[in-house]
């Protein structure tokens, strides 16, 4: 029993902190490499649907996104209710489209470019006469690649 | 000369305590900032704009599955009511034609799925029947692959998937919708 008091007493063990900042360096490093910075803030609540049959996006640089959905409630006096769509971080119309599009491409290396897909990111219950008029659209600019955002769902 | 005997015997170090605070802020930042949301989704391919619309009713009827979403998000799926339960199983049958019936595809490369709906139809159920019909093709391919090479279609190599969707191929046309219910 006493010895044990004894020992502790004397000298207390001091645990090497100095390769802390490495470990934090490392991990924060990690976290450099790997973030996109959110370019825009979602002024709209979507909802994506569930669906199965999903591809998973690989190369965002190539990605540009399209929302459409109900504008948030401090946005709705603005804006109203009805479905409206969102391009980058401003609300939009369909006329507005090419030059998004053409915004984006001009970012993205010739040579990658017909591996351009558009996002389209889109609540669950809007209905679809807007999404024809965006793919419409879409199909007239030549952006043929598309990628229905959806959640996973169990089977 | 004295000075430089004064450093050599205590050498000065550089407290490094606060090098991990600030590290730490660094790292808090970027796990705020951070968006891990990975975006997965269902592929498209569109077809190049043009001002006619395809003409399906040249082709064989058989051929033919033509699906119809309304406005309150019914289907009719070659005339007939049904639920997006059945559509999958029901797709599958139609193209494979396993019976070799006469009113369904004469061959897998011949059938064409024909998907129409309303302007007034929810995304989510036209989501859902697109699911579906991209499932059923899946779901064959799978099925496909374990005969000829005994594994599902994403595991199979580039020149045999190239080949089991020349044999058979996934074709959806989508029609203008109808504008009943905007």
């Amino acid at each position: 029993m006493s010895k044990f008091q004894k020992n502790k007493g004397k000298e207390s063990p001091k645990v090497n902190t100095a390769s802390l900042p490495d470990i934090i360096f490392m991990l924060l490093f990690f976290f450099m490499v790997t973030t996109v910075l959110r370019d825009s803030e979602l002024k709209l609540d979507v909802n994506t649907p569930e669906a199965t049959e999903l591809t998973k996006l690989e190369k965002k640089s190539l990605v540009n996104y399209i929302y459409v959905g109900k504008p948030m409630a401090k946005y709705q006096a603005t804006y109203g209710t009805k479905p409206q769509m969102q391009l980058g971080d401003k609300f939009a119309s369909v006329a507005d489209i090419p030059l998004f599009l053409e915004k984006h491409k001009i970012k993205v290396p010739e040579g990658q470019r017909p591996g351009i897909t558009t996002s389209l990111r889109i609540d669950g219950d809007v209905t679809m006469g807007i999404i024809q008029d965006i793919k419409t659209e879409l199909r007239k600019s030549g952006q043929l690649k598309l990628n229905y955002s959806a959640s996973p769902r169990a089977e | 000369m004295l000075k430089k005997g004064n450093s050599l015997r205590q050498t000065n170090e550089i407290n490094a305590g606060s090098m991990a605070d600030i590290a730490f802020l660094l790292l808090i930042f970027f796990l705020v900032t951070t968006t891990i949301a990975e975006d997965k989704g269902i592929l498209v391919k569109l077809p190049p704009w043009s001002e006619d619309e395809p003409d399906i009713t040249k082709l064989n009827k058989r051929n033919v599955y033509s699906v119809l979403v309304n406005k309150g998000n019914e289907l009719l799926v070659r005339g007939e009511p049904m639920s997006t339960k059945e559509l999958r199983e029901n797709t599958k049958e139609f193209i494979m034609n396993p019976l070799k019936r006469e009113d369904l595809a004469e061959k897998p490369t011949k059938a064409i799925i024909s998907l129409k709906n309303d302007r007034g139809t929810n995304y989510k159920t036209y989501l859902e029947v697109y699911n579906e019909l991209k499932a059923a093709y899946r779901e064959i391919w799978d099925a496909e692959g374990q005969k000829r090479h005994g594994k599902d279609y994403e595991f199979l190599t580039r020149d045999q998937k190239k080949n089991l969707r020349k044999d058979i191929p996934l074709i959806i046309s989508e029609a203008e919708p109808t504008s009943f219910g905007e």
